[in-house]
């Protein structure tokens, strides 16, 4: 058996200097060495990138782990003289390792193991299977029967059962219907579908498929966020490849099932994720709600019955129809089954994507799977979906992760990103940078949504300006609720949510920027004063040239001292002392 | 909304698209992106153009066109400085890195350098958080900055750029 180099080119990946790493592979490969070089998607371990994996002659794994192009050569070299010893240097830990290991994958399944611009490397991996299943031995009506058991849900936030909305556009009258996916994945800090897309482009046409087939429709689109050209690249090339074999277009597979699928690149609008939205931008408008009902299912893309799914549900519908709902539904908890992935970011040790069954808390995963907070610092915090969702604190750690628990607390599952913070991270301040996102992004439809996300903003620009007023906390509250009362779509409903979370749980936070003027985790600048301790000042003036504006003056073996009139509380001088000797209040 | 640039352009460049994508409906969002391909921005006058040749207003192409916060109306400078400010980035410290590297340039979001060199842009997500706090210059992407470290990137582009 041949030994095989491959190179994981996912967009982090590729950031972290992965190309190089190819060429460079590439470069010092000759014609005799027996071995092979390709490249794959993303694996998720994001924090290990660039990732290189080598299998050696008997098929085992070697998983080489923050590669640069210098290590070219010994990869090679173990490659060819076989002493696979030689990689012990740059191998996976075992306890990084654990960060896979722990994970359960299904719609990331072929994530960062196969080619994904190589549709052989995809029927190799049972690819194609499930529709050819569906066609030669299903009805569409048996299709949405093994959906309903699996109790799989819309993964893009919400969590509406997929059969449902299957089932309504089935049913609804009239000939042309279109399915619809979901790509324009715009909640920042999560990347699940940008991962699915590079990595296993054919699971997700193979997933949409499924759906047209379903759903009885003969075209189908994939809106995807225009940010994501590399997804776009393997996309495209992807159904290039899906066409040529016969798996896409005319009676597909010699049966009476005919659909095409086409990719409409998204412009840059968050509230396009909302469905009607990103069915008025499919139609070349402003992407703004319509108002429901009629739900797509009954009017939809040029007013005809649509379905639209977001990527990781789809990417999930193969393995259900190759493995039977019933083995979906066995994962998960009373009221959601299967796995979920979550886009884990922030302070962790170890972030990256994590694909879990649901129903593990949320310690499991920022712990057992991410490593807890990394340089010391303690937890405060997890984000759960994004600018719709909210803050959950340490002592809800527990929490069960599952549709229902999740909205208990305040948050929302969304659509997986879970953003770690650290004491460092100021409550009022991300509940501020949240605001600040859905006013820019608000479509400006409902006067409550746009009007009230700018005045909550105001709000709190001037709470962490050390302006706030007793009362402020109250005014915010009954904003909070006007909005969410009077806005039409999911994006004005849910706005107010991380303000919501952070006054019920971080509250006191709130009322030292109002009433103390001060921020606890030390990270709003207009409350903070720097000075230096005279008695840990060794004079070596390293803060005094940092200083941008100046602000510090001293001389040899006297403290030096920082005028607060001139300071602009940049923080270079605490980053700089090697002493200790900055102090922040 | 901004101001649109009065530069007159080659329109005979536009055609091609026109021809493609005029007379398929729903197609005005892919023709402003094949513009943007060509100018780099949204000339206005690819805009009155554009609805001589699709029927649709200046004022409703205008309307798409600044909705959606791709579309740029004024040339970009040589380097296309785009800052994340994800959550992610934000948690890691991306406001001092923007701080930054406005000082650095002299200029605020949208706005591009007198020299045409830079232009920046504060984007919301570029989907790379794990090497958070990250910036992309023409694709290429810089990750886990310090302040310290933008500022060098942004010298050294400036300085390869006046040397040429």
């Amino acid at each position: 058996m041949k030994a095989r180099i491959v190179v994981g080119e996912g967009s982090c990946g590729l950031a972290a200097g992965a190309g190089e790493v190819f060429t460079a592979l590439e470069k010092r490969l000759s014609p005799e060495t027996d071995a092979s070089l390709s490249i794959t998607g993303c694996v998720g371990a994001c924090f290990l990138e660039p990732i290189v994996d080598v299998y050696d002659g008997q098929g085992a794994l070697h998983r080489c782990v923050h590669v640069t192009p210098e290590n070219a050569d010994t990869i090679v070299s173990a490659v060819e003289t076989g002493d696979y010893s030689l990689l012990n240097e740059i191998v996976i830990q075992p306890e990084d390792e654990s960060f896979l290991t722990k994970q359960t994958r299904i719609a990331l399944r072929h994530c960062g193991i196969i080619n994904p611009e190589s549709i052989d490397d995809y029927l190799a991996a049972d690819g194609y299977d499930a529709l050819e299943k569906v066609l030669k031995t299903m009805s569409p009506e048996d299709v949405i029967e093994v959906i309903k058991t699996s109790g799989l849900a819309g993964r893009g936030g919400a969590g509406f059962p997929t059969w449902f909305k299957w089932n309504a556009a089935r049913q609804s009258p009239g000939d042309e219907k279109y399915l619809i996916c979901n790509a324009d994945e715009g909640d920042p800090g999560a990347f699940m579908d940008r991962a699915v897309i590079e990595s296993d482009p054919h699971n997700l046409i193979e997933g949409m498929l499924i759906g047209a087939y379903a759903i009885g429709a003969k075209e189908a689109v994939v809106y995807v966020r225009a940010e994501y050209p590399l997804a776009i690249v393997r996309l495209t090339e992807a159904i290039r490849q899906a066409r040529e074999r016969g798996y896409l277009g005319e009676h597909i597979l010699g049966s009476d099932f005919c659909c095409d699928i086409r990719i409409k690149a998204g412009a840059g609008a968050f509230v396009c994720g909302e469905e009607t939205a990103l069915i008025e931008s499919l139609e070349g408008n402003r992407g703004m709600p319509r108002l429901k009902p009629p739900f797509p299912a009954a009017e939809g893309y040029w007013r005809k019955p649509s379905n639209i799914n977001n990527v990781e549900t789809f990417a999930n519908v193969a393995w259900i129809i190759n493995n039977g709902g019933e083995a979906f539904a066995a994962m998960g908890t009373e009221n959601s089954k299967g796995t979920k992935v979550f886009a884990v970011t922030g302070k962790v040790c170890r972030g990256g994507l994590v694909e879990i069954p649901m129903g593990m808390t949320l310690r499991d995963v920022i712990f057992g799977i991410a490593g807890g907070i990394r340089d010391g610092h303690e937890f405060k915090a997890v984000q759960l979906g994004g600018p719709s969702g909210g803050c959950i604190p340490a002592e809800l750690l527990d929490t069960v992760i599952d549709y229902k628990s999740l909205s208990a607390t305040g948050a929302i599952m969304g659509s997986g990103g879970m953003v770690v913070m650290d004491d460092t991270t100021c409550m009022v301040g991300i509940a501020k940078f949240f605001l600040d996102f859905t006013t820019k992004e608000s479509c400006g439809k409902c006067v409550h949504c746009r009007i009230g996300t700018k005045r909550l903003g105001e709000i709190l620009n001037r709470i962490v300006n050390g302006e706030g007023k007793e009362g402020d906390v109250e005014l915010l509250e009954e904003l909070c609720n006007t909005v969410k009362a009077g806005a039409l779509c999911g994006l004005g409903q849910s706005a107010p949510n991380p303000v919501l979370t952070t006054i019920k749980y971080f509250r006191h936070e709130y009322d030292a920027h109002i009433r103390d003027h001060k921020c606890p985790a030390k990270a709003c600048s207009a409350l903070l004063t720097y000075s230096i301790n005279p008695e840990a000042c060794k004079s070596c003036g390293s803060c005094a040239k940092k200083c941008p504006v100046n602000a510090i003056t001293g001389e040899k073996k006297k403290p030096y001292v920082i005028d607060p009139n001139i300071c602009i509380r940049c923080g270079s001088c605490r980053n700089t002392c090697k002493f200790g000797a900055v102090d922040v209040e | 909304m901004q101001e649109c640039n009065h530069k007159s352009v080659d329109l005979t460049l536009l055609e091609d698209t026109l021809a493609q994508y005029a007379d398929v409906k729903g197609s005005l969002i892919t023709i402003l992106q094949k513009t943007q391909d060509i100018y780099g921005y949204i000339p206005i006058d690819a805009v009155y153009r554009i609805s001589e040749r699709t029927g649709a207003s200046p004022a409703k192409i205008l309307g798409v066109a600044t909705f959606y916060s791709q579309f740029r109306f004024q040339a970009v400078g040589q380097f296309m400085v785009m800052l994340c400010k994800g959550t992610a980035c934000y948690v890691n410290g991306a406001e001092r890195i923007a701080d930054a590297v406005m000082d650095e340039l002299g200029i605020r979001d949208n706005q591009t350098t007198d020299d045409g060199l830079f232009s920046l842009s504060l984007v919301s997500c570029l989907g790379c958080c794990s090497l958070a706090p990250v910036m992309m210059i023409n694709d290429k992407v810089y990750g886990s900055l310090t302040p310290d470290k933008a500022r060098k990137i942004l010298r050294d582009l400036r300085k390869e750029a006046t040397a040429e």
